[in-house]
């Protein structure tokens, strides 16, 4: 039998098809499951708030352990001068590609502006 | 005789209620041992000689929020502020229980931690949404801030609008670094202190009226 790693790619189209609960659901139920999730625009603060409280609702000893989760700066977002005027001109920081995974099986190696390097194991 | 004394009070009672301050919900946030405890232990002391919880070097010590109320803080300038101060779980993504075995706990112990720090964290994110007027976001300036817990905290404070100071904290250890949380987070106020030893505490007071009143 092979063994390996399933990685399921979302589009941002899919993912805005979905109501917050549906998005969050979905992704948990996939990482639960081994699957590494990658997200072509990555969550809304009130997304990731509730991703946080449902993942920590859903860990079991010996079992579920959490999540690890990456994702790139945001554009023009929340740092820097660019992110003080593009809240000052009223410009919504855009959310980028994020990776999610169980925590026992992902880890970040190095990220930066550009870069996400991750480790992942088979279980 | 007994009218006017009653008519008196009655009166003096709407006046304080009226005149008196909005009592604002301090959440202190912020990721495991970043020293959340140790700040709310050495406030609270500071001003009203009482105390929030124990602290230890065992990560998700506090696995339950503990919140203290009716905190009057005076900056130098005689401003003040009327807080609750709220005293939350380590936030993380992750909770292992055999990351606890490794500091000497029983497995029985340690899962028991494991479980009561997640419901802690799911508290705390649920209280962030609906219940916390402003933030004090706590750092171990040892560490490096760009970790992704830190980044969405930010995020989702900033979607709430709500006041936020970052606490650079740790600073009377060798290794720290306060100037990478500055730079980390240049559109708020950071200030640097050691909760431990209350280096610049009083700084941080001044600033805690300013943004919380």
């Amino acid at each position: 039998m092979i063994q390996g790693v399933q990685i399921d790619f979302l589009s941002a189209e899919r993912l805005d098809r979905l109501t917050m609960m549906e998005k969050i659901r979905l992704i948990l139920d996939d990482v639960r499951s081994g699957t590494i999730v990658v997200l072509e625009k990555g969550l809304a603060p009130e997304e990731q708030s509730r991703l946080i409280e449902l993942t920590m609702l859903e860990i079991k000893p010996d079992g579920f352990s959490g999540i690890e989760l990456e994702t790139y700066p945001a554009r023009g977002g929340n740092e820097g001068l660019g992110g003080f005027f593009s809240r000052l001109v009223g410009k919504k920081s855009e959310s980028r590609l994020t990776v999610i995974g169980p925590a026992n099986q992902l880890k970040t190696l190095k990220k930066d502006e550009d870069l996400i390097s991750a480790w992942v194991s088979s279980r | 005789m007994s009218f006017l004394v009653r008519a008196k009070q009655k009166v003096s009672k709407f006046l304080k209620s009226f005149f008196s301050k909005k009592r604002s919900r301090i959440g202190i946030y912020g990721p495991p041992n970043a020293g959340k405890t140790t700040l709310a232990n050495r406030i609270v002391r500071d001003w009203t000689g009482d105390a929030v919880g124990p602290v230890s070097e065992i990560p998700h010590e506090t696995r339950r929020a503990r919140r203290k109320e009716d905190i009057t803080i005076t900056g130098t300038n005689g401003s003040s502020v009327v807080i609750d101060i709220v005293d939350t779980p380590g936030v993380t993504t992750k909770i292992d229980y055999n990351e606890f075995l490794e500091y000497g706990l029983e497995k029985d112990e340690a899962v028991k931690r494991a479980r009561e720090a997640t419901e802690g964290v799911a508290e705390a994110m649920h209280w962030l949404r609906d219940d916390i007027d402003g933030v004090i976001y706590m750092l171990d300036s040892t560490l490096d801030p760009f970790l992704q817990v830190n980044i969405m905290m930010i995020g989702i404070i900033e979607s709430r609008k709500l006041p936020v100071v970052i606490v650079a904290n740790k600073i009377d250890l060798p290794d720290a670094a306060p100037q990478r949380i500055r730079s980390a987070f240049p559109q708020h106020p950071v200030i640097s202190i050691s909760g431990m030893e209350g280096d610049n505490v009083e700084e941080l007071y001044e600033k805690m009226t300013e943004m919380f009143g």
